[in-house]
């Protein structure tokens, strides 16, 4: 297992080079001046060409590149000029709120989702298959931008059972000592309720909104691998050998039809983790995507690479959990080379 | 034999909603199944074989129900008992064993869970023997070292193997009767042999009443004490497995019984009684060689398990382990005219040879010699550019999987004409194809259809229709017949007799069984784990064989009592 785990991470190297270096070029080659907009509007050429000189911008291509990947050796990220930080601890800051954020979603999108799916296939043609392919529909074709502010209105605005859609924590709590960076286990651990319940309030309408979003693609999957797999040969082996309705559905056919649930899921994680700066902007989410977009749009170099790369090493440990994953479900997996 | 059979099915009529209306897949079936019983039903694809034992089993899929009639159990009523009470009933008094028993395993599971998982159903054991029990039930099946194959995934097993894994879950909880559908399709002579001698002997022994589905009357004669011919959903003849095969009453069986491959007839015995045919005309097989074949080898590497670090750190000292040798230096000759047959089990290299000789893959080392050419070199990849391809075909396993769904037969035919050929116009084309389409006795006004609007022995007959396109000297048949039924298989084989001799052409028949090869081949070689261990004239080899393997094979082939 380790050797494989070895193997698996050798042979990404060649992918992060090619990041380090794409992530590069683009942010030299988008418009935008970066000493310009940082020496702000009233700046004379002089001031901005001074400030070119400090940030290393007038040297050469090659040499800009070559004491960014010294740096990058070093662990060092750079410097993001928005806010002044190094991007390595505001990354270390913004990641966990993201991924909770992404991961609540998810987990409540599963719950939701698959025994939905399971339930369609299961009944397909019936009240529920119909039912789940409007729940689905509409799911997927309403923005999240539109979800997140219809929740709010009412939640908030109307209802008043939502505090203010501000971020991690309201204003009166502080946020529990850093284990895992995620609030909901950091107070537990704490054993602070009082925080758990605040942080909770506070993640469930952006979670319900990511949820919303992204049941569609698993309750679709889920209902199609599940119906491939209850047509199979060994399903009428176990029902003419009478096995129960239960062990049929559960243990036979969906043990079977979860490797592209997890596949879809994977892709659902990965994509939603970078680009729900929608919802990270409605609920004033202190998290990774918006993080980049505003340095993106101020031609903040620095922590637009550590973004894209930060993304590309989640993606490839996301990867490579996928993967070790099917081979726990699958033992065919095992012994393939 | 008792006065109440086991298993009464009365006036039976299944029906099954489809797109185009209601199907009557069985009609008022009568089958009744007596204790100790063993009792075959016989027909071809389409007879409502499969479809009445679903029925009775009540696992028939969402579109199919019962329209009439009554199957009752020990005078237990089937069709009307609520669901609850069946499932309790299926596996614990009445289990089925399938076709493709890899298929019918659940991939991802032990084989030793699968038989706890029917056993705690039936409440047979509880959680602590539940292993035992399972062990037994693989030990009971004969299955050596069963507390090994216990922990074994369906992957790792063999065909046989896996039939047997089901036959242990079947019989786990000791029902009284054992529906098996088409049990021992797929698998090898020899593998059938030992798992329906297995069957035989277990529901013996319990004296289980046994239900035998097959299209194979060979099969059903052998085992069966009685035996019920299906047609087109109907029972036509229901008669003692003695009785049947001396004196077959209809005309449907004996038209099968005719159809079915057997020792000492010519192949012109197959077709039905009272159908024109023409003597076969025999060709003067020239001396000069078509093809020679000389010390043909192909290996395969061992599959590495050895991790990407450890073969780059260990790259200096590589212990490599001996290939795989699929074809072990194999020489054999096909003269001009001449057909071969090449026999043998999954896995002895036949298919491997086939795949050489058609340049479709290279040899290892060894030579292919072709009209005098040597072809063994020419890259497989670069072969399908060659003129020499227009004189290689070949005829595939399966006719429907070798035609593309979306070429109409006429196109498919034409296909080789348009690749291998001088470009010609439309019509002449079309001309050509329906001059071909007459020649394999496909009636040219279904050259315009997909394969899916075609029959299986129509889609055959396109098969060997494109493979002719080209005058071809040698056509390679690999196992043509193997996926048709008895009656069909008869014909096309009859077809492959007619066009050799009219068209000169030679035949290397690849096949597993060799009845079929007995009949439409003049020489025929034995393979065995890549080595030929038996060459000859076909007569000779059937009737008096020298290799012990051949004598295996040859007796493990049910034959009908005639």
């Amino acid at each position: 297992m380790m050797k494989l785990l070895l193997d698996r991470l050798l042979t990404t190297i060649p992918a992060l080079i090619g990041v380090v270096v794409a992530s590069f070029l683009l942010t030299r080659v988008l418009p935008g001046d970066t000493a310009a907009y940082f020496a702000g509007p009233a700046a004379t050429p002089q001031a901005i060409e001074q400030l070119r000189q400090q940030l290393g911008l007038d040297r050469p291509l090659p040499e800009q590149f070559g004491h960014y990947v010294v740096d990058l050796a070093k662990g060092d990220l750079g410097k993001s000029l928005t806010t002044g930080q190094p991007v390595l601890s505001d990354i270390k800051a913004r990641l966990p709120a993201s991924a909770e954020l992404t991961l609540f979603g998810l987990i409540l999108a599963l719950l939701i989702a698959v025994p939905l799916g399971i339930a369609a296939a299961v009944r397909q043609g019936t009240v529920v298959d119909h039912a789940c392919r409007a729940i689905a529909t509409a799911g997927v074709s309403l923005p999240v931008f539109f979800t997140g502010l219809l929740l709010i209105y009412v939640f908030y605005y109307i209802l008043q059972w939502s505090p203010a859609p501000l971020g991690r924590l309201d204003v009166f709590t502080s946020a529990p000592r850093g284990v895992t960076g995620f609030y909901l286990i950091d107070s537990l651990i704490a054993g602070d309720g009082e925080t758990f319940r605040a942080s909770f309030s506070q993640i469930l309408l952006p979670g319900i909104t990511l949820a919303i979003f992204s049941l569609a693609p698993i309750a679709r999957i889920t209902r199609a691998s599940m119906l491939s797999a209850l047509s199979s040969d060994f399903i009428r082996t176990a029902r003419a050998a009478g096995l129960g309705a239960r062990t049929i559905i559960v243990t036979y056919a969906f043990r079977n039809a979860m490797l592209p649930v997890i596949t879809t899921l994977g892709m659902v994680f990965s994509f939603l983790l970078g680009a729900n700066v929608l919802v990270e902007k409605v609920f004033a989410w202190p998290g990774i995507g918006s993080y980049a977009v505003e340095a993106l749009i101020a031609s903040d170099f620095a922590p637009v690479q550590g973004f894209v790369l930060t993304m590309a090493i989640l993606y490839i440990v996301l990867n490579l959990l996928i993967d070790l994953t099917y081979r726990v479900i699958d033992p065919r997996m095992r012994n393939a080379s | 034999m008792t006065a109440v059979p086991l298993l009464e099915i009365t006036n039976l009529t299944v029906e099954f909603t489809t797109r185009r209306g209601i199907v009557k897949a069985v009609k008022q079936v009568d089958i009744s199944v007596a204790k100790g019983e063993t009792v075959g039903i016989v027909g071809e694809s389409g007879s409502g074989k499969s479809v009445t034992s679903f029925a009775v089993m009540r696992i028939l899929d969402r579109a199919g129900r019962v329209a009439e009639g009554s199957i009752s159990f020990s005078g237990f009523d089937l069709t009307n008992a609520p669901e609850f009470a069946v499932r309790d009933l299926r596996g614990r008094e009445m289990s089925m064993i399938f076709q493709n028993p890899r298929a019918a395993l659940n991939p991802i599971r032990k084989v030793g869970r699968q038989i706890e998982d029917v056993l705690r159903q039936h409440a047979r054991t509880g959680s602590g023997d539940a292993r035992t029990r399972a062990i037994e039930a693989l030990a009971n099946v004969r299955i050596n070292r069963p507390e090994d194959r216990y922990d074994a995934y369906p992957f790792e097993l063999s065909g046989g193997m896996c039939q047997r894994v089901v036959i242990a879950l079947a019989l786990a909880c000791r029902p009284e009767l054992l529906i098996a559908d088409e049990p021992t399709t797929g698998l090898d002579v020899t593998t059938q042999k030992a798992v329906m001698d297995l069957i035989v002997d277990l529901t013996r022994e319990r004296g289980m009443s046994t239900v035998l589905i097959t299209h194979d009357l060979g099969l059903a004669a052998a085992y069966c004490d009685k035996v019920v011919v299906m047609e087109k959903g109907e029972v036509v003849e229901t008669a003692a497995a003695r009785d049947i095969f001396a004196r077959p009453s209809h005309a449907y069986t004996r038209k099968l019984m005719r159809a079915t491959p057997r020792p000492g007839i010519a192949l012109r015995d197959l077709l039905p009684e009272g159908a024109p045919v023409a003597a076969i005309k025999q060709p003067a097989a020239s001396d000069a060689a078509l093809l020679s074949v000389k010390g043909l080898v192909k290996e395969y590497p061992r599959v590495h398990t050895r991790s990407l670090i450890s073969r780059y750190l260990r790259k200096g000292n590589e212990t490599a382990s001996a290939p795989f040798r699929a074809v072990d230096g194999i020489s054999f000759d096909i003269r001009r005219g001449e057909s071969v047959g090449l026999v043998g089990e999954s896995g002895c290299g036949k298919s491997t040879t086939s795949m050489m000789v058609m340049r479709l893959l290279d040899p290892t080392s060894g030579s292919i010699i072709f009209n005098g050419q040597e072809i063994g070199e020419l890259p497989a990849r670069t072969f399908a550019g060659n003129s020499l391809r227009s004189k290689i075909q070949m005829v595939f396993q399966d006719p429907t999987e070798s035609l593309n769904p979306r070429f109409t037969a006429v196109r498919a035919i034409s296909d080789p004409i348009l690749r291998l050929d001088k470009p010609m116009a439309a019509d002449a084309l079309r001309a050509r194809c329906e001059d071909l389409a007459r020649v394999v006795g496909l009636p040219p006004d279904l050259l315009d259809r997909f394969p899916h609007q075609l029959s299986g022995g129509q889609k055959a007959r396109v098969g060997i229709a494109r493979a002719i396109a080209l005058n071809p000297d040698l056509v390679i048949l690999d196992e043509p017949t193997a996926a048709l039924d008895v009656s069909v298989q008869a014909v096309v084989l009859n077809l492959l007799a007619d066009l050799k001799a009219t068209l000169g052409m030679s035949y290397l028949f690849v096949s597993h069984d060799l009845h079929v090869v007995g009949l439409l081949c003049d020489r025929v070689i034995v393979m065995q784990n890549g080595q030929i261990v038996e060459e000859g004239i076909t007569k000779q080899v059937l009737e008096a064989p020298t290799a012990d393997y051949t004598r295996a094979l040859i007796s493990a082939i049910p034959h009908p009592p005639v």
